[in-house]
């Protein structure tokens, strides 16, 4: 990993005070040791008018993957998390912003005794940095550095040649240039945006994070347009990320044994959302869940199943009404699981709040008994995930099995995806969506399955009703047949 | 425990029961079941006060103690173990309790009562410092409870009562066990087992005649077991009783009741029951018949045994189905099951009550065959079957033979009677899924495995592999199999390399393998293809409509997204099996394979670009302008030669790594350019071919590739190297280093014997793995043939791999073996999820 910074000069104010005021002399080569390898300082041009400093990380890569790991059997490294193939030692990622900070920590602080006043002048100034990852591409390289002052040029870099369909890596060439900024605060943006624009697992997040920003951001991070998603990338993200890498490792390994990135199949709970879901909630979202609680109501339900809760969003609204005195959701992705804990604050909760509620691991592609006698079942955006043909299975374990009395399925309408303007035309509304029924599709799958398991049903529209293509989310009301006709002679 | 030098009294106890004394305290109960019962078949109260209060008199601690007692109790029963209780049980509370435990396991409840003199068990208990301050009043009360009670406890519910009177009698008994009638473990057939009949007596002799009986007698010995329901409905009841009976009586058959024989037997008996569902015909057609005809059925339905366990345990016949918990257990509701089965207190349209699926919620060792529910056919489902193909209902006769497991049947002659419903033989769950339960895979398990006994398996790891098959994989049902995790080579210390054939060869030398098979390791993804002959084999044999087989990943997933891209594969693998002669040569219409599928890149697609593309991509652009800083810092005299240096070094391994991996990498559309290698032929019809000789294996797989008009599939190199001889042994290396130096993956060894074992008796490793040099780039990053990068890199343990290996392939082996014995399909999916569940394990991942 690498990156050069360049000044102009004349006899008067000579380019070589760069050497100055990053405190390394022009004419030597020299090393410093750093947590992840050695970083070494020196000039490719030092005259009065051009004066070129570079810093190149030398990484281990070996040592990086080998770091304080010891959770395998019989010391092997649990390698899941570290990589020997791996970008560091190239990619001018979050590492080389910390060798930056050892190395040029006078600099960054823009004290100078020799040269106090070009210190605290603006100076002509040229950054190159060959291997950029930069999360958000060019535009995002560009947005983050050009409102403080810099020109910018981004290029995107191919990730292999010899096959150009794969398209552009995540790698720029970036060259920075400014006339208006000093060395320092060019060096703490740097020191800032490399590992925001990183999309890197980091491994060396400590406490005192917030003060590093606070300090390296003083002077032009308040008033900078991106602000937000500069401080929560440098902090929260890394948080998480590292948190949630430690609860999926056994997902990590399976997707490694099937050569797959670990998005592939740990994807259950959508990136970010976790932020996201509680900031803005998707107003459909919130009139399904209005939907729902008024189907549960109406069915006198008390003991309700929400199979497939995902991140507990349906369990919290229910847990706020009283006349639910048995809530279960249901979820086969621990992750999902774990942030809906979360959440809901389970292990904080009184224990006669905590007494309502439980969460557990469950697959509708098995029938399971612990699933059996429950009111009500909820399935809410649940069926669309499943491949087409397992989907005989959950009807199964559900209908045949478990027969609550009530069961309420919610899924798309597809016939509504036109009325999306963000969706491309024939695309589904999400990644992992296997499939979108229009309302003929929906209805004729509800009627099977309420007659093969003795159900009966009834449609209710969510959201604005369109009067062509129908609603946005359709739901589906199940009783089960027997205890219509108990109610009905009652 | 002694069974002998009894010189008085033999009491008989069955070896299942709660057996329940009865006496006063001092009345030597204690010293009777020491005497005639193992230590761990007694529980006692005192004990249990002990256990809960540290004092084994302490009376405020009896309620707790025998919530103690009960659950040991418990325990034992459940899991099939005779319990004697040691308490004094003088008062009608206390007995209710354990009989009512007895029932609740469905085993006998025994009382044996000490019936001793006030005096010898007041003398006994001053004689015991613990209990000598016992109030006389205490024995008293006990002894007068004690009478009160003896006429009374085979209403109670006990059914057998033995009440020894007196020391004398006491001192001289002794107990016998005796087998429960249903016990016929030791009889191990073989069986042709008979569905219901229901006075079809031309049937009968003509399913007789077709099983090979002549006059009700097998030629080598076979014996009949019929499952019920003889009588009523058809033409001939009179018949098919004298013929059943008298095989039975000369031991040629067994024979369990159905609900109609109960019926019929209530009726003889002089019982009023109703002329409903076949019984006037029966009453009609025996009216011919003499007084002694009649009695002689009489005492034989009074005879009859609700249902049998034989063959070692591992076949349960009956009429109408029993769960696992029921087996061999003895009481009124096992009785009812055996004979009515389950019903779920619904009635459906035709006014008839819904039967429960008990088959379905079946999980047990032991197969279960019955009748009672007409079908169509008779199919499998979690190890029972229904052998009831309605013959009087105009369908067929069928029997079951076993061990063999063949069906035989002869159709109807006519429809006898009307059904009052159609014959339905709609699946659980309808004809599209047959329910696999959560409990069959979920949480901490163990797996039986035939070659390498139980296989644990940690919670953790089967909750991701249970994310993996709910959401990616493709129905169990077509996921007969997963292949296993495969050790590398013990860590070479040859300079330059990590891994190297030599330590293979060794390693199998060590293990005795003394032929070993070198395979080319393809460069592609590992899959496995199940090839059905066509839709309607993979209906019959998969119970799936549509698909014709599937192509999956090594966890399970499907390959293509498309499913017509897989039928497209299948189909060309079908008409290679075809035209190569397979199907009939092998005998079967289905098969399963293991393969490489290629290229690489066309799986790994997003690991590829992501990880692999990236670092070359990343690498690309550094160095040019690092090397450049450099070389013009060294221009200008600055020291930087020894960095120069080191960076070119990097740069030209970053080159070679990209080299390395771009070999992965080839454009596909659609099949064009897709290869398929296949390595093992895994299973066909009825068979495992595991344990085939790799090179009978390999033989046949070349006959399929060279019958493969369409460029799919790809032949497999290979070596046969003999381990003990270094002539060979070298050969082997040069083969492996000609074909990495050209840029192959490398090779695997395996035992040329495919499934060994070693000295001890120990499976051998399946295959090792020996990764060439330049593709190592790709997995211990571009820079680890660097002489003090593969110095650590050697420190890399490998036993957790091994072993994982072996209890993989162990878990493998065993899917394929119970497909082939034609397991229920929860049998085989808690094999192949063992497998997904273990490579979750943490394991170092570049081994």
């Amino acid at each position: 990993m690498f990156l050069t910074i360049s000044t102009r000069g004349d006899a008067a104010h000579p380019a070589t005070d760069l050497g100055y005021l990053l405190h390394k002399h022009p004419d030597k080569a020299q090393k410093f040791s750093t947590s992840y390898g050695t970083a070494h300082v020196f000039y490719p041009e030092a005259d009065d008018r051009r004066c070129t400093a570079a810093l190149l990380l030398e990484i281990d890569p070996v040592a990086l993957v080998r770091r304080g790991k010891g959770k395998g059997r019989g010391g092997a490294p649990d390698a899941a998390l570290a990589q020997y193939v791996n970008d560091r030692p190239y990619a001018a990622s979050s590492l080389l912003a910390v060798a930056l900070s050892a190395v040029f920590s006078s600099a960054l602080r823009a004290v100078c005794t020799a040269r106090p006043e070009r210190a605290a002048t603006p100076l002509p100034l040229r950054v190159e940095v060959p291997a950029l990852p930069a999360r958000g591409g060019p535009d995002l390289v560009r947005q983050l550095f050009e409102p403080l002052g810099w020109s910018v040029s981004a290029d995107p870099v191919p990730l292999d040649t010899e096959f150009p369909q794969w398209g552009d890596s995540r790698y720029v060439r970036l060259v920075l240039e400014s006339e208006k900024l000093t060395l320092a605060e060019a060096l703490r943006h740097l020191y800032v945006l490399l590992p925001v624009l990183d999309d890197a697992k980091h491994y060396w997040v400590s406490s005192d994070e917030v003060d590093k920003l606070l300090r390296a951001g003083a002077g032009w991070l308040p008033g900078h347009p991106e602000q937000k998603l500069i401080t929560s990338r440098y902090l929260s993200r890394r948080w998480s990320l590292t948190r949630q890498a430690m609860e999926r490792l056994e997902l990590v390994r399976l997707a490694e044994a099937d050569d797959s990135e670990v998005e592939a199949i740990d994807n259950a709970v959508p990136e970010d959302t976790e932020a996201a879901a509680e900031e803005k909630p998707a107003p459909l979202a919130v009139q399904r869940r209005e939907a729902i609680l008024a189907a549960l109501r109406e069915s006198g339900a008390a003991r309700v199943l929400d199979l497939g809760c995902g991140q507990g969003q349906l369990v919290q609204e229910l847990l706020r009404d009283v006349r639910f005195t048995e809530i279960v959701g249901v979820d086969v992705s621990m992750r999902a699981l774990t942030i809906a804990s979360r959440r809901l604050r389970l292990d904080r909760m009184g224990e006669r709040q905590a007494s309502r509620i439980r969460l557990v691991q469950g697959s509708l592609a098995y029938t399971d008994n612990r699933l059996r006698g429950y009111d009500a079942a909820v399935l809410s955006e649940v069926i669309e995930h499943l491949d087409l043909p397992r989907l005989p299975a959950l009807e199964y374990a559900v209908f045949g099995h478990a027969r609550p009395r009530t069961v309420l399925v919610t899924t798309p309408n597809v016939e509504y995806n036109v009325r999306w303007e963000t969706l491309p035309a024939g695309h589904v509304r999400h990644g992992d969506h296997r499939f979108e029924w229009t309302r003929e599709e929906f209805r004729g799958w509800a009627a099977t399955v309420a007659e093969r398991h003795g159900y009966v049903t009834g449609f209710v529209p969510v959201g604005p009703d369109d009067p062509e293509v129908g609603p946005p989310t359709q739901m589906a009301v199940f009783h089960r047949a027997d205890t219509e006709k108990e109610a009905k002679a009652a | 425990m002694t069974e002998t030098q009894h010189r008085g009294r033999v009491l008989p106890v069955t070896d299942l029961s709660l057996v329940v004394l009865v006496g006063a305290s001092g009345s030597g109960k204690s010293t009777f079941a020491r005497r005639h019962f193992k230590p761990t078949e007694v529980i006692s109260s005192d004990f249990c006060r002990g256990l809960v209060s540290d004092d084994e008199n302490d009376q405020s601690a009896t309620r707790d103690a025998f919530d103690v007692l009960h659950y040991i109790a418990g325990k034992r029963l459940a899991a099939g173990r005779r319990t004697v209780v040691d308490a004094t049980s003088v008062q009608q509370d206390a007995r209710r309790q354990l009989i009512e435990l007895a029932k609740q396991y469905d085993v006998l409840p025994i009382a044996i009562v000490l019936d001793i003199p006030e005096e010898v068990c007041a003398e006994r208990n001053a004689g015991r410092t613990d209990r000598a301050d016992m109030p006389r009043r205490v024995i008293q009360r006990h002894i007068r409870e004690l009478r009160r009670s003896l006429r009374q406890l085979e209403r109670e519910g006990f059914r057998k009562v033995h009440v020894l009177r007196g020391v004398e009698e006491v001192e001289s008994a002794g107990v016998v066990t005796e087998k429960r009638f249903n016990d016929l473990t030791h009889l191990t057939g073989p069986f042709d087992i008979i569905g219901d009949i229901h006075g079809c007596s031309a049937e009968l002799e003509s399913l007789l005649a077709k099983l090979g009986y002549a006059d009700g007698v097998h030629p080598e010995g076979r014996t009949a077991v019929f499952v019920g329901d003889l009588v009523d409905r058809g033409p001939d009841t009179p018949g098919v009783l004298r013929r059943v009976m008298t095989m039975v009586e000369t031991g040629n058959a067994l024979c369990v009741p159905g609900n109609h024989e109960n019926k019929y037997g209530r009726h003889l008996a002089g019982r009023k029951v109703q002329h409903t569902h076949g019984l006037a015909e029966t009453v009609a057609q025996m009216e011919g018949e003499s007084e002694e005809f009649k009695g002689r059925v009489r005492r034989f339905l009074e005879g009859l045994v609700s249902h049998y366990v034989l063959d070692g345990g591992k076949l349960v016949v009956c009429h109408a189905g029993l769960p696992e918990k029921y087996h061999g257990r003895t009481s009124g509701r096992v009785r009812s099951h055996a004979l009515y089965g389950d019903t779920t207190g619904e009635t459906d349209e035709f006014g008839l009550p819904v039967r429960y699926p008990w088959a379905e919620d079946y999980r047990g060792r032991a197969a279960v065959v019955y009748g009672h529910t007409p079908v169509p056919e008779a199919t499998w489902l979690n190890n029972t079957i229904c052998l009831d193909t309605g013959a009087v209902f105009g369908g067929k006769l069928t029997a079951l033979r076993w061990p063999e497991r063949e069906l035989v049947d002869v159709p109807a002659e006519r429809v006898w009677y009307e059904p009052t419903r159609p014959l339905r033989s709609e699946a659980p769950g309808g004809q599209d899924g047959r329910p696999l339960d959560l409990a069959d895979v979920y949480g901490r398990r163990a797996v039986e495995t035939r070659h390498a006994g139980r296989v644990a398996v940690r919670e953790e790891n089967a909750a991701a592999a249970l994310e993996v098959i709910s959401r990616f994989a493709v129905d169990p049902r077509l996921l007969p199999y997963l292949p296993p995790t495969m050790a590398p080579t013990a860590t070479s210390g040859i300079e330059g390399y990590l891994e190297h054939p030599v330590e293979a060869f060794a390693q199998y030398a060590a293990d005795g393998v003394e032929r070993v098979v070198c395979e080319e390791k393809h460069m592609g993804s590992r899959a496995v293809a199940l090839v059905c002959r066509d839709a309607a084999a993979a209906r019959e044999r998969f119970g799936v409509e549509g698909p014709t087989g599937s192509l999956c990943t090594r966890t399970g997933r499907p390959f293509f997204d498309d499913e017509s891209v897989t039928e497209e594969i299948l189909g060309r693998l079908r008409s290679a099996i075809e035209d190569a002669g397979l199907w009939d040569e092998l005998a079967t219409d289905w098969l399963l394979l293991d393969a490489e599928l290629m290229p690489w890149s066309l799986k790994a697609s997003g690991l590829l670009r992501s990880q692999y593309a990236a670092v070359g991509a990343a690498s690309g652009a550094v160095f040019p302008g690092a090397l450049a800083a450099l070389q013009a810092a060294a221009a200008r005299g600055t020291d930087v030669a020894a960095l120069l240096d080191r960076q070119r070094e990097r740069a030209s391994d970053a080159a070679a790594f990209t080299t390395a991996y771009r070999r992965y990498c080839w454009t596909t559309d659609g099949l064009d350019g897709v290869r398929l290698a296949p390595f093992q032929l895994l299973a066909v019809q009825g068979r495992s071919l595991a344990a085939l000789p790799h090179e009978e294996q390999l033989a046949l797989i070349d006959r399929l590739v060279e019958h493969d008009g369409t460029g799919l599939l790809q032949t497999t190199r290979r070596l046969y190297v003999d381990t003990g001889d270094p002539e060979s042994v070298r050969a082997g290396v040069d083969w492996w280093l000609e074909m990495t130096g050209r840029g192959g993956e490398g090779m695997v060894v395996k035992p040329a014997g495919a499934l060994v074992r070693n000295a001890e008796g120990r499976l051998v490793q399946p295959g090792i793995k020996c990764r060439g040099r330049e593709y190592l780039r790709i997995i211990y990053g571009p820079e680890y043939t660097r002489p003090d990068n593969l110095a650590k890199l050697r420190r890399r343990f490998l036993n957790h791999k091994r072993s994982l290996a072996l209890r993989e392939y162990a878990l493998g082996l065993e899917a394929l073996d119970r497909l082939a014995d034609g397991e229920p399909l929860w049998r085989v999916h808690e094999a192949v999820f063992g497998v997904l569940a273990l490579e979750s394990e943490p394991v170092d991942p570049r081994l």
